[in-house]
């Protein structure tokens, strides 16, 4: 009859009306600044510099390369490589600045980065009143260390682990072989392929 | 009474000059809405309710507004540099005698310019006003409703009808 | 002490008149009523839509606004403040005048209509003989107002907004005060006092008498009430503020408090047509059963009209808001024969009150409900499964 679809809404609609009180299924809101949501594994906001160690600038993996500068679609990054007193390019950054207000979140920098020096970041928290200086982050905000990319992404860190410290072996081997002056280079190709 | 007599006179008649003398037409039909509502405040004052409260349903609630669509369905409501005089003027000026006399003639033929104090009570329940329409009037009723209905007719059959509606079966 | 507590109100206003001078009295007495009513639906109003805004929460399994003070309860206070304190915008091209007046116009005749409505025993501030013509006509200003506000915004679809809403108010005030006739008929009087009266008393010595427990009473009042949703333009019928297409029809240019105004405006009209349906289908003041005639008359009105707020709210929650055709459709042809044909129903229902045989009672309450549920069954039978509610033809767009 007509009007029965009408009834029936409002059955609904009453029934989520008293499940919000007692059901904390149906009451899903999360009232965020006094409770928060677990960011999921592959949550990413913004870049950050991975460093190792405790030094926050000597640890950084970063080389100062530019090729996540060349490859960043919206042009957010800006590097300028360490000089030492002749002119020589050191293997570090000497300037690495992100603007956040331009970048987004593209993870292109992280994707073709052969260092794994740079990494994602999860903290979304950024607001400031400045919106030119306060949304330009330097290599001293941007330095996190690896225990901290540990912590947010548990997984891909892992593998990121596994796989510098088996680089790191494979060179150590290579160092030790050519410091032992191996007569056979062939046996060191082997491994290295 | 008289001060509230006196007020709403002044209301409708400013009104009334408003809806005359304004170049904005929808100003015009708004100044009318504003003479109609005096109007039904003298009708409170005499004590006649069942009368002010129709006027104000009927006049502001629906003539008003009628006016006010017809206004803006019709023609744009700024109107530049038109003279408010119609060119004809005197047959207008006859017609507004005309309609002037004959209503001052029938108040002093009427009950009330004869003899006062026979009808200075006239707070007539709407039960009374009910039953007259429904005995002694009830053929002018009859009338009215029948016209009415054959306008309301006539006028959804105006609206009905476009252009190409012949050519589908 | 029934008869303090059922007094309280008229017995205070009673004191503070006859404390006054001699010559201040006649101005003091309606004053009095006035500040009362006003104070008492503002503050209603306040409460409204925290409750509203709550309950659309949950309603949505949401908490709803829970920030300012506890549980959120200083909510209005909030939004009162920030109505205050915002720029009061008019457009350049706008009418300034009739922009300014159009607020004013649309709260001073709805505060204008709770002159007649009784709200407890005694408790009317003024016993109009043709009380709810009165109330009709306060209400046939609303729709003047929209338009003032609606053309003066100078916009186009603030102008749009108004003929919504003003071609709504119209089609849906013929069934609104079709629907009244039937008491009107029954009780022979238009005074809201004597309506009330008339429904004193109880069936069977508990039930009260009330007109919505009369089939044609019942079909009666849910006309009432849809035609009392869509004349305050409350969701569903919320098509004149529709923002999908109007951004906020006839509101379109207002901003700050003049925005307010409309808003307790639309609120103050949506509590009165509640009570004038409490006063003329749900007994006004009067208790539903005879073992609960010890709680005082106004707090049986209060109480109504809280469950009346509830349901609109309730309904605003369920219902998604109609389609223009529909809307006007359903109240030309669909509306409109009923409370026509229930008029006739009411009518067979006071001749047939002096049969005496048994069951009688039972013969006509069952006889006058099949004579409207019949035709209701067959008329939405007719106009919504044969041409109705499928994939609709344009007859612009051939």
């Amino acid at each position: 009859m007509l009007g029965s679809g009408i009834v029936k809404g409002f059955v609904e609609t009453a029934r989520n009306f008293v499940g919000s009180f007692h059901d904390p299924g149906r009451l899903v809101t999360i009232e965020y600044p006094d409770e928060r949501q677990e960011l999921p594994e592959n949550s990413r906001n913004f870049p950050m510099l991975v460093y190792d160690g405790d030094d926050r600038m000597k640890g950084l993996r970063c080389v100062a390369c530019k090729i996540c500068e060349k490859e960043c679609p919206p042009q957010c990054i800006y590097i300028e490589v360490e000089r030492d007193a002749r002119g020589k390019a050191l293997k570090h950054p000497r300037i690495f600045d992100l603007d956040i207000s331009v970048c987004m979140s593209c993870q292109i920098c992280v994707e073709v980065c052969p260092f794994d020096a740079i990494k994602m970041d999860t903290a979304f928290e950024l607001s400031t009143d400045n919106r030119f200086g306060g949304l330009l982050l330097n290599k001293h905000q941007l330095a996190k260390p690896n225990s901290y990319y540990r912590a947010i992404h548990p997984l891909e860190a892992a593998e990121v682990d596994e796989r510098l410290a088996a680089e790191q072996a494979r060179a150590a081997a290579k160092a030790k072989a050519a410091a032992a002056k191996a007569p056979a280079p062939a046996a060191a190709n082997a491994v290295a392929t | 009474m008289n001060t509230a007599l006196l007020i709403f006179s002044t209301i409708t008649l400013a009104g009334a000059a408003a809806a005359m003398t304004l170049r904005n037409l929808i100003h015009c039909a708004l100044a009318g809405a504003v003479a109609f509502l005096g109007l039904a405040g003298l009708f409170l004052g005499l004590g006649a309710e069942f009368v002010a409260f129709g006027q104000v349903l009927v006049y502001v609630g629906a003539v008003a507004i009628l006016i006010v669509i017809a206004v803006l369905l019709t023609r744009p409501a700024r109107v530049a540099g038109e003279s408010p005089r119609v060119e004809p003027w005197l047959p207008g000026v006859g017609i507004g005698v005309l309609v002037t006399g004959a209503l001052v003639a029938m108040v002093k033929a009427s009950l009330v310019a004869r003899s006062p104090e026979a009808v200075s009570s006239p707070a007539a329940p709407v039960k009374a006003i009910g039953e007259q329409l429904m005995t002694t009037y009830v053929l002018p009723l009859e009338v009215l409703g029948l016209l009415l209905t054959a306008a309301l007719i006539g006028a959804v059959l105006l609206a009905l009808r476009d252009p190409g509606e012949a050519r589908r079966p | 002490m029934f008869e303090l507590f059922d007094q309280l109100f008229v017995n205070l206003k009673h004191a503070v008149v006859g404390a006054l001078p001699e010559g201040w009295q006649v101005l003091a007495s309606p004053l009095i009523s006035a500040a009362a009513i006003l104070g008492v639906f503002a503050s209603l109003f306040a409460l409204t839509v925290l409750v509203e805004r709550k309950g659309l929460g949950r309603i949505q399994n949401r908490p709803g606004p829970n920030r300012v003070g506890p549980a959120g309860l200083l909510q209005p206070l909030a939004d009162f403040i920030k109505a205050l304190t915002k720029e009061d915008i008019v457009p350049v091209s706008a009418d300034k005048v009739l922009h300014f007046l159009a607020p004013v116009v649309m709260l001073a005749p709805v505060l204008l209509a709770y002159a007649v409505l009784p709200f407890g025993r005694n408790m009317v501030a003024v016993d109009f003989d043709a009380g709810l013509l009165f109330f009709f006509a306060a209400g046939a200003c609303v729709e003047l107002a929209v338009f003032m506000a609606g053309w003066s915004s100078h916009n186009k679809f603030s102008l749009l907004g108004a003929m919504r809403a003003i071609a709504q108010m119209i089609s849906y005030e013929l069934p609104l005060i079709l629907a009244t006739l039937g008491v009107v008929m029954l009780v022979g009087s238009l005074s809201l006092v004597d309506i009330v009266a008339s429904q004193a008393g109880h069936h069977w010595g508990w039930l009260a008498r009330w007109w919505v427990f009369t089939p044609w009473g019942l079909a009666a009042f849910v006309i009432f009430l849809i035609a009392a949703t869509a004349e305050s333009n409350r969701a569903p019928f919320d098509l004149p503020e529709g923002e999908a297409e109007l951004v906020a029809g006839h509101l379109v240019e207002y901003s700050g408090f003049k925005y307010a105004i409309f808003f307790i405006a639309e609120y103050l009209g949506l509590f009165a047509v509640s009570a004038l349906a409490i006063t003329l289908f749900l007994g006004g003041w009067h208790a539903p059963v005879a073992a609960l005639d010890w709680l005082p008359s106004w707090f049986w009105f209060g109480a109504k009209l809280a469950g009346f707020i509830v349901f609109f709210i309730w309904v605003r929650g369920t219902l998604p808001r109609v389609r223009v055709d529909h809307l006007m459709g359903f109240a030309w042809k669909f509306l409109l024969p009923l409370v026509l044909w229930n008029l006739v129903v009411a009518a067979v229902w006071w001749y047939s009150r002096g049969w005496a045989f048994a069951g009688a009672g039972i013969l006509r309450w069952v006889g006058c409900a099949a004579m409207i549920l019949i035709p209701y069954s067959l008329l939405g039978r007719a106009l919504y499964t044969r041409h109705g509610l499928g994939p609709r033809t344009y007859r612009l767009a051939a």
